[in-house]
């Protein structure tokens, strides 16, 4: 708690007590009067200040000025009690709204005590502790195990584990060795890394993530704005009300207390601050409790978004697919001499599919003799091992040495091998579907999402095959970069009613991602280009995350659609009641004071752990 | 319309900024400065995001303090 929420606080609880006295004082008329001014004093005093300071400068119409006119008049009426309640309530409502306000602010500050406020540099041969932001590009930092990477950049010596969930929600360690690229607010969890400083810290990544988060909910939404306006006709209308409900039915029916006590029942509930706060504070819980699972939204008109999406395209590789070619099956007598013999004859290619092959042998290589070796471009290998020639490669590569290809129904890249007298055996690769792809869709699909489609620049049928897999509703492949803009616009013009996101790694698709009117990005840890180009980024490259992406914005939505409608409601109810002399003042400060609370605690649900 | 140029574009802290619909009124006054393309008050972060011609750039500072005022008593812009 802050001193000033202090404060507050112990001016409730000491009104709250003087009123407690004063409700069982056995006291009337005026000595009654003495006894609750007291409580009102004490916990009013602020407001009253308030309305007079802004009186004194021209302005009436604000909450502090029409609750003292309410308080004050209830008062006059001899409704002591309710004089008090007005004021005693609403400083309660405020003191809640400051800690809630306050809570959520810090939650998500919390998040992001991931930047480090000392970096250990290099500085004439000595290190030196300083403020990240004196640190520049190409110098040397150290960074001890326990502490927080302070800057983005690449190891220079030592090897250790990371903790990447500050940034990622991911809990399992990350290895790094020399040469790789660390980012800024990982926590270095073994051995002592040196880093040469890649991004000056602004521009690093957790100070990016800070500032995006912060940012987010200045972007605002339409219903947002429905409220600002809501807002700006409200209080007018309701002392527009408050003035003809306290002057014409008097003048018509007498009874002028009973008219202006209901005017004043008016004045009461004149406040909309419980809509205007909740609704920033959903978006802000939500954003924020979003970031802790490696979820990064944009904006709140950005998780809104989110929430109305019924149907998202997919980019294929590195998405959908892992991105790195498998060996899917080895075929021939003996598969796995196959297996060996490709491995052998690739063992010194950088080729990407050389090392998917090694990597499938997996064991280190026998000891063979390995001679000879020539590589064709486009075409494949030919080598000599124990003194055997051997050709590794595509279907032109064993035409050219006459040999015909091994027959095979197996669907990716094919690599035949063969000796000079026949070819032995086939070794299909393919982009392998993520694991757990299926089950992301799957949820996606209870989620209600309709329609899923996925696009890519690579043949036919291998998109067709991760489509099938998948159960998408549907593909387009064979598009060129610049083609899978014009593609996701025709999609998603196809189904007008709905927004369609658009799900990518950014590698290739940040055109699209940048196009779409709801750009997800997986993986985007470390990738600018997807961070800068998308509206949703998923900092793991993990699609379960997309799924809980979309839960958390349809629960904000859901929770700013409630808070609406009910306070709204309560409002109109209680103004209604109010009129017609079934409400006393009682009900009014529960309209004003309770529906803000409720829907404070409402919007907090946000800030839960759990989904 | 002013020309983009000219424009400058500062974010300020508030502080004593209590309730949320004092934010959108002073929010909406500082819109009306003359000068002013653009004000946005963030209250969850308590942040002013103040746009506006670059020349009349401190007039309309002093300006926004005095209708924060005006809204909110205590109600302070740092910088």
């Amino acid at each position: 708690m802050t001193r000033r929420q202090k404060r507050d606080l112990t001016r409730v609880l000491a009104a709250g007590a003087l009123f407690a006295v004063a409700l069982f004082l056995p006291l009337s008329g005026w000595m009654q009067g003495v006894c609750f001014a007291l409580p009102y004093l004490v916990v009013g005093y602020p407001v009253l200040r308030k309305s007079v300071l802004s009186l004194l400068r021209g302005e009436w119409m604000n909450e502090a000025f029409l609750m003292t006119v309410a308080s004050l008049g209830a008062f006059f009426l001899g409704e002591y009690a309710e004089g008090v309640a007005v004021m005693l309530f609403s400083a309660v409502g405020e003191l809640f709204e400051s800690y809630a306000v306050g809570k959520s602010r810090n939650s998500v500050t919390e998040l992001m005590s991931l930047c480090p406020d000392r970096a250990t540099v290099l500085r004439e041969g000595e290190w030196v502790s300083l403020s990240p932001e004196e640190v520049g590009v190409g110098e040397t930092v150290r960074v001890l195990s326990g502490e927080k990477i302070p800057l983005d950049g690449t190891v220079l010596k030592g090897r250790s584990s990371l903790d990447t969930r500050s940034l990622t929600g991911e809990s399992l360690p990350r290895d790094v060795e020399e040469g790789d690229a660390v980012f800024s607010g990982c926590v270095n969890l073994s051995g002592v890394l040196e880093l040469r400083v890649e991004k000056p810290f602004e521009e690093s990544t957790a100070s990016r993530i800070l500032a995006l988060v912060e940012d987010a909910t200045s972007h605002r939404t339409k219903t947002e704005t429905f409220v600002a306006s809501f807002a700006r006709w409200y209080t007018p209308l309701v002392i527009a009300l408050a003035l003809l409900v306290g002057t014409v039915p008097p003048l018509i029916f007498g009874e002028w207390s009973v008219w202006i006590y209901r005017a004043l029942e008016f004045l009461v509930v004149s406040c909309p601050c419980a809509l205007v706060i909740s609704v920033p504070l959903t978006y802000f819980g939500a954003i924020g409790g979003a970031s802790r699972r490696g979820i990064l939204v944009k904006g709140s008109d950005r998780l809104d978004a989110l929430a109305k999406v019924r149907s998202l395209v997919f980019d294929k590789t590195g998405t959908l697919t892992k991105g790195v070619f498998e060996v899917v099956s080895a075929e021939g007598e003996n598969p796995k001499e196959i297996l060996l013999i490709a491995a052998l004859c690739e063992q010194y290619s950088n080729h990407p599919i050389a090392l998917s092959l090694r990597n499938a042998w997996g064991e280190d290589l026998p000891n063979r003799t390995v001679s000879d070796l020539t590589e064709r471009a486009g075409l494949g290998v030919s080598a000599s091992v124990d003194g055997v020639t051997y050709f590794v490669g595509n279907e032109a590569w064993m035409r050219r040495q006459g040999l015909t290809p091994y027959p095979t129904d197996a669907v990716g890249t094919r690599v035949f091998v063969g000796n000079e007298q026949t070819c032995l055996g086939v070794i299909t690769l393919a982009d392998r579907v993520k694991e757990n792809a299926a089950d992301a869709i799957a949820s996606l699909r209870r989620l209600g999402i309709r329609r899923m489609t996925v696009l890519s620049g690579d043949r036919k049928e291998s998109v067709e095959r991760v489509a099938e897999a998948l159960e998408l509703d549907g593909f387009s492949a064979e598009l060129l970069p610049e083609h899978k803009v014009e593609e996701f616009r025709a999609l998603a013009s196809a189904s007008s009613e709905e927004i369609v996101a658009f799900v990518g790694d950014g590698m290739n698709d940040a055109p699209v991602l940048a196009a779409a009117p709801l750009g997800i990005a997986m993986g985007g840890i470390g990738s600018d280009a997807a961070i800068e180009a998308a509206d949703v980024v998923l900092m793991r490259d993990d699609l379960s995350a997309l799924p809980v992406a979309l839960s958390l914005a349809r629960k904000a939505r859901g929770i700013v659609l409630q808070n609406l409608v009910f306070a709204i409601g309560v409002k109109i109810l209680v103004l209604v009641l109010c009129t017609l002399g079934f409400a006393d003042m009682w009900y009014a400060v529960f309209a004003d004071v309770g529906v803000s609370v409720l829907a404070i605690l409402n919007a907090m649900r946000t800030l839960s752990k759990k989904n | 319309m002013i020309p983009k140029e000219v424009i400058m574009k500062k974010v300020y802290r508030m502080e004593n900024l209590c309730c949320a619909n004092c934010a959108r009124k002073i929010e909406e006054g500082i819109k009306k400065i003359p000068g002013v393309t653009d004000a946005k008050i963030t209250f969850m972060t308590m942040k002013l995001t103040l746009e506006g011609e670059d020349s009349l750039f401190d007039g309309i500072l002093a300006e926004a303090k005095k209708v924060a005022r005006k809204v909110e008593p205590d109600c302070e812009i740092l910088g």
